[in-house]
């Protein structure tokens, strides 16, 4: 447990180590959804066209997305483009590099998929058997078959059981041919892609690495900023919801000494911190109507500053003016401690 | 739990040895690609070399780049080369001595993907079986050359219907194995006796140099992994300083607009530190609305002397 615990720290420790480990999860979760996929050529000669390349293509594009979703800056990176400009300048080249580093993470799992596919061969086998050279590899001067028939039989060639062109051309010399052609474009496709990481990797140190280096910090900038803002927010309302519901219970507490013209029971002096944690309440009606006016009246979200501790209690607190009237079960406006 | 903390800290700290581990890594992967990869020679005669020598050679070639990408030690290096000069001279050997220890460590998973390759020997069957020479073969006698030739290239293919009837393949196959195995071994044998002689040699010749080179290229890179944390705990104590003096320009726009008395109370200090004047609804909306349309500049200097 601690041994997860520290791994977990270490990568959010690392916005951009983060950021790599969801990557590379989706890149092999992309190649367990293929082996789990159940791949099914409709073997027809126009289904299997757009079968085939639609399992090679559109679950990429899903990917694609997908890893775009899960990136916690895109929205980081939506709110730094439509901010208004406000007293802070924008920089086109900070979002250039956010959006980019993002973009490219995004790329990995649909690349594996592609890869993966074509280096199994089953999709390409399924979508281009109708393409087959039948003249070099088969007998196609030999049989007197219509080309519609020709094209119904190719079709079948990725269903072995119902294959019935053995005359024509030979199913396994033709799955050999796709096969071999599906694999060394999914090579080609993997050293296109290697290649262009290289490049890009290797240009950026030679042409712009000060200007990376900045665009590097603001963003890295604008991600804490964020965070420590939510931090701040996050505290101030916990400060805000206890000084808030502690002025409820002494409100409450305050409103009941009226009501029954009790004098306020002082907490002896040897009461401890527990009695000021009962905050005046010490029965069950009272906990009770506290308890009912907490959900049929909540206070307003409006804190009032404590009084004076001279005698001198001044009428009227500092409200701004902006603060919209909002009816308060209390009606008594100060109090003091006597 | 702490063995493992320390090793990992060992590993974090030496990043030669987690280039290390990543080449160890990379040449498992390597295996693996080659054991899990659905090696299918397509026994036609031209395509025959053509698949089994891309086999070979590709995979090693995106390996190798691959080597290079994962290396972080390669960034640094080329920073170090493309920097101008200024006020701190460019040593060369320390640059050579990088270059050559990034490809060293890239090239160990081209090196094994090849020997595995070649001590399977499936490629070199698939890529060679044509050229066998067709005379010292039993089965192949009243056979015309073209024949000759398609036959060869289905060899590899052994449940290929021709192929059933047909024994000398196995000789075929038998004769092309030896010869790859053998290549493979020899491969391995001069690699392992060059890496020996390397580790050996050089001290006999440059260690000083060696050990100059060492420590500098060394100390290029712990320098930028201490700037890059710098900066990130500099941007931190940045936005902490401007947040905070947003909240406080806030709570001196509300004071200027409210006609409240200061307050005197010694009560909730801490709470109302936290709080910072802003205890109203519409205070903490009005706060968030100027965060979000006018973001404070990016100037914390009149912060930083308060």
């Amino acid at each position: 447990m601690d041994k997860f615990r520290m791994i977990f720290q270490f990568f959010q420790s690392n916005q951009e180590s983060f950021m790599n480990g969801i990557c590379g999860i989706m890149a092999l979760a992309s190649t367990q959804m293929y082996s789990a996929f159940d791949f099914n050529c409709p073997c027809l000669p126009h289904y299997n066209l757009a079968y085939g390349l639609g399992i090679l293509l559109v679950p990429p594009f899903i990917l694609f997305l997908l890893g775009f979703v899960l990136n916690n800056n895109i929205s980081m990176l939506a709110e730094e483009w439509r901010r208004p400009q406000g007293q802070r300048g924008k920089d086109p080249s900070v979002l250039r590099y956010m959006f980019c580093s993002m973009a490219q993470r995004a790329m990995i799992a649909p690349a594996v998929w592609v890869s993966v596919t074509l280096l199994d061969g089953k999709c390409i086998t399924c979508a281009f058997c109708t393409s087959v050279p039948v003249e070099t590899l088969g007998n196609a001067s030999h049989s007197r078959l219509s080309q519609g028939e020709i094209q119904r039989i190719l079709a079948r060639i990725p269903c072995k059981e119902i294959y019935n062109g053995q005359q024509l051309i030979a199913n396994e010399v033709a799955v050999r041919y796709l096969r071999c052609i599906s694999q060394a474009l999914g090579w080609c496709f993997v050293l296109l892609m290697t290649t262009l990481a290289f490049l890009v990797r290797s240009l950026r140190p030679c042409f712009s690495q000060a200007a990376f280096l900045k665009s590097r910090y603001w963003s890295h900038y604008i991600d804490i900023e964020r965070k420590l803002f939510d931090e701040t927010c996050a505290e101030h309302a916990r400060s805000f919801a206890k000084v808030c519901i502690q002025q409820f219970f002494e409100g409450m507490s305050t409103d009941l000494v009226a009501a029954r013209c009790h004098l306020p029971r002082k907490a002896p002096a040897n009461a401890g911190e527990a009695a000021e944690k009962l905050l005046g309440i010490t029965d069950q009606g009272t906990m009770n109507r506290a308890l009912k006016s907490w959900h049929r009246c909540k206070p307003p979200l409006h804190l009032h500053p404590p009084a004076l501790p001279t005698g001198n209690g001044w009428v009227g607190e500092g409200q701004p003016p902006t603060h919209p009237s909002v009816p308060r079960r209390e009606t008594a406006a100060y109090y003091s401690w006597v | 739990m702490d063995r493992f903390r320390m090793i990992f800290q060992y590993f974090q700290s030496n990043s030669e040895s987690v280039m290390n581990g990543i080449c160890g890594l990379l040449a498992l992967a390597s295996v693996k690609m080659y054991t899990s990869f659905d090696f299918s020679c397509p026994c036609l005669p031209q395509y025959n070399v053509a698949y089994g020598l891309g086999i070979m050679f590709i995979p090693p070639i995106i390996l190798f780049l691959c080597g290079l990408i994962l290396n972080r030690q390669s960034l640094v290096m080329l920073e170090e080369w493309r920097r101008p000069a200024g006020r701190r001279k460019k040593d060369l050997a320390v640059i050579r001595y990088m270059c050559s220890s990034i490809m060293q460590r890239a090239m160990v998973a081209p090196i094994v993907w090849i020997v595995v390759t070649l001590l399977d020997g499936k490629c070199l069957i698939c890529a060679f079986s044509g050229s066998v020479d067709p005379e010292k073969l039993v089965g192949f006698a009243n056979v015309s050359t073209v024949q000759v030739q398609q036959l060869l290239a289905k060899v590899p293919c052994k449940d290929d219907e021709l192929m059933k009837n047909n024994t000398s393949h196995k000789a075929v196959s038998r004769y092309l194995r030896c010869w790859s195995q053998a290549l493979g071994w020899s491969i391995l044998l001069i690699l392992i006796i060059a890496a020996f002689l390397a580790r050996w040699l050089r001290p006999c010749f440059t260690q000083a140099t060696l050990l100059q080179a060492r420590h500098w290229s060394n100390y290029i890179d712990i320098e930028q992994k201490i700037f890059e944390e710098t900066c990130c705990e500099h941007s931190r104590l940045f936005a902490h300083k401007c947040i905070l003096h947003f909240f406080e320009s806030m709570q001196q726009e509300i004071k200027l607009h409210s006609f409240s008395l200061p307050r005197e109370g010694e009560e909730d200090e801490g709470e109302e530190d936290l709080l910072r004047g802003i205890t109203d609804q519409d205070q903490v909306n009005k706060l968030l609305k100027m965060w979000y349309y006018e973001k404070p500049p990016l100037d914390v200097s009149q912060a930083h002397q308060r």
